[in-house]
């Protein structure tokens, strides 16, 4: 038995090749003890192959017409495991953001881009823009109320590209208003059009890490040598392994680990949405990206208006020239991150902004909040003892849903300060010109005029209420003593 | 030959003959056919992937109603279908604009805004009792009238071109404004239309 299985085996392998194609592939030597750091560009792959698998299921259901895409998505939901499915696409689309980025900072602070390896580290850089690509896509095509308005909060970002702009929104949109040709050019892009250049990229990265082998780890004072850097190459392999089997444990470990990562997040959340239909008659729509743009969400809300077309335009394309050109201008020299602080600061100042604002964008508190004067009552604390004048003051507060912007004890929008001890910072004449004239009274501030839209005597009440908003025992804020 | 199963060292051929006429006159001749049958077929592909600029826009005047369905002083959510759409547009087919019809002591008749902030396109909410536009996304506000109010927004609201016909209001409607593609003006106003 076990000799004729033999021969068979002999007989495919004569007719196929593929054993002596892949062994000296898979059993490519590398440099000895590469320890953990090195695992994330394999989970980042594992995760992009069950994005293909589950990504070809999903399209099985899924029906990329904005008058059925919505409706194919509850179909999916309800569909045995269809749920399950598009929680796990879903999850993993994280995850593979997650394990590129950790990839390529690793990459970066081990000092692997450096010599020989820059076109590794370039086609890396291309991947890196095809998977954000395929997260923005990937969104739209979860056709639901945020998805709508991402797709036109994504023309009104390429609209603003002076001349050019209108063309590039035709483009993206596919016709004038967004409809059946936006929703089946997305599905093209995240379907065919991305995957398959990621593919291709893919490939070459991977033939890439063959021809130049895997970095070896970084030593504190050993230099990134062009000249002498092939001979010392030999040397690390000569006291390494073949990836295959001795290396590859740690990977097929932590590969491992993420899909079932992967399978128990997406179980325990459930697919993500659809929200609500893509209506765009119904605007009470509070539309937010996924996580992954989630700073870059918050950066547009931030950023000053002046700046903000060089923000979206110009910022995307420097960050993209600052990665193309970094292994030409640190081509060589240390490679170990405890000689390089301003490597490691570096990451360190991006995964700390990138997180903040990704909290801020989640939290955004610059939104107003839309059913808070009708859905928040003024504490009753503020309202004890206080006049008859005072208290038409709060209801004014509520009515003209200052609420939306300013907090009463914390509940409430965060747009503008919390007013529960304003009468601590500003005087009758300051909250009445505040009121009135609003942001442009002040030199900072960023609040509407409300001349127009209250009567005197509601200002007066208003006021007066504001007035008496302060801790007990502290004194009103008083007219400085310095002339104006 | 040598047998499959040991492994064989690649033959080296020598090509040391060089290429004549007949092979050459078919590479080149090859080159060529292959070169324009590429240009005739990137013809249609390409101008397919281009049609949206390509497209006429289809605007129209479309109706939102009687004058009399809108109360003076106030500012009213409505619909309606896109001049451009198709079949397969189901309720993205539709678009919502708010129509304010200026108080009596205002100069005018109607102002009519796109529902998109001019920020980056999310809709806005209006709130009657705060005169405001709000808009969820990043904060943008702005006054009844259509005036960035605070927040982000580079300009005013987008503001539709209107008339009243025949007792309708209506506007001129098509396309997604964006920064460099505002709102258009009707190709010729027609005579004895109101325009704002």
């Amino acid at each position: 038995m076990n000799a004729r299985l033999t021969t068979a085996g002999k007989w495919l392998e004569s007719r196929l090749g593929l054993v002596a194609l892949i062994r000296p592939l898979v059993q490519h030597p590398v440099p000895a003890n590469l320890g953990w750091a090195y695992v994330f560009g394999s989970a980042t792959m594992t995760l992009f192959a069950l994005q293909i698998v589950t990504g070809v299921c999903l399209a099985m259901v899924y029906v990329p017409a904005p008058d059925q895409a919505y409706e194919s998505l509850l179909e999916l939901n309800a569909t045995t495991l269809g749920g399950v499915l598009r929680a796990i696409h879903n999850t993993s689309a994280s995850g593979m953001i997650l394990m590129l980025l950790i990839h390529m900072s690793q990459v970066f602070l081990w000092g692997a881009y450096k010599y020989p390896r820059e076109m590794t580290w370039l086609v890396g850089v291309v991947l890196f823009l095809l998977t954000f690509g395929l997260g923005f896509s990937g969104q739209v095509l979860r056709w639901d109320q945020t998805a709508y308005w991402s797709v036109g909060v994504g023309a009104s970002m390429a609209g603003r590209v002076p001349v050019l702009g209108p063309y590039l929104v035709d483009l993206l949109v596919g016709s004038p208003n967004i409809g059946a040709h936006t929703l089946s050019r997305f599905f093209s892009l995240h379907v065919f059009i991305l995957p398959g250049l990621l593919v291709l990229f893919l490939v070459l990265h991977l033939y890439l890490v063959l021809k130049h082998g895997v970095s070896a780890p970084p030593v504190p004072g050993k230099l990134d040598n062009p000249a002498t850097y092939h001979e010392e190459y030999e040397k690390e392999l000569a006291k390494g392994q073949p990836f295959f089997p001795e290396a590859a444990g740690k990977d097929l470990i932590f590969c491992g680990l993420t899909l079932l990562t992967v399978l128990a997040v997406a179980l325990w959340t459930g697919p993500d949405g659809p929200g609500e239909p893509p209506d765009p008659t119904l605007i009470q729509s509070n539309p937010r990206p996924d996580w992954y743009f989630l700073p870059l969400f918050a950066l547009l809300a931030l950023s000053p208006p002046e700046y903000e077309t060089f923000i979206i335009l110009v910022l995307p394309v420097v960050a993209i020239l600052v990665l193309v050109l970094l292994p030409f201008v640190s081509g060589s020299g240390e490679r170990a991150p405890s000689r390089r602080p301003v490597a490691v600061l570096t990451v360190l100042v991006f995964f700390v902004a990138y997180a903040v604002l990704g909290w801020l964008g989640y939290k955004s508190p610059w939104s107003p909040v839309m059913d808070a004067w009708s859905s928040d009552p003024v504490p009753f604390h503020l309202l004890e003892k206080r006049t008859p004048l005072e208290l038409q003051g709060a209801v004014v507060l509520q009515n003209k849903q200052c609420r939306n912007c300013h907090a009463l004890d914390g509940i409430g929008g965060q747009r503008g300060p919390d007013l529960t001890d304003v009468g601590t910072r500003l005087t009758r004449d300051q909250l009445r010109d505040q009121v009135t004239l609003g942001g442009s009274n002040m030199k900072s501030g960023n609040m509407p005029a409300y001349g127009d839209q209250l009567n005197p005597a509601e200002i007066e009440a208003l006021v007066s209420f504001l007035t008496k908003m302060r801790p007990k025992g502290q004194a009103p804020a008083r007219t400085p003593v310095t002339p104006r | 030959m040598s047998h499959p199963t040991e492994p064989a060292t690649p033959v080296v051929h020598p090509f040391t003959q060089p290429p004549d006429r007949r092979t050459l006159l078919e590479y080149w001749f090859g080159w060529v056919l292959l070169g324009l049958s590429t240009v005739a077929l990137a013809v249609p592909i390409v101008g397919y992937l281009l049609s949206p600029l390509l497209r006429r826009k289809q605007e129209a005047w479309v109706k939102l109603g009687a004058v009399d369905d809108f109360p003076r002083g106030e500012t009213r959510i409505k619909d309606f279908a896109n001049p451009d759409r198709t079949k397969l547009d189901g309720v993205t087919g539709r678009t919502a604009v708010y129509v304010r019809r200026v108080g009596p002591n205002e100069d005018g008749d109607f102002q009519v805004f796109a529902v998109n902030c001019a920020h980056l396109g999310c809709p806005v909410s209006w709130f009657p009792q705060a005169g405001l536009f709000m808009c969820p996304c990043h904060g943008g506000v702005y006054y009844k009238d259509g005036k960035r109010a605070s927040g982000p927004p580079p300009r005013d609201l987008f503001k539709y071109s209107h008339r009243v016909e025949n007792g309708q209001l209506e506007i001129w409607a098509g396309h997604l404004p964006t920064m460099y593609d505002d709102l258009r003006e009707p190709p010729q106003p027609q005579v004895g239309g109101k325009r704002s």
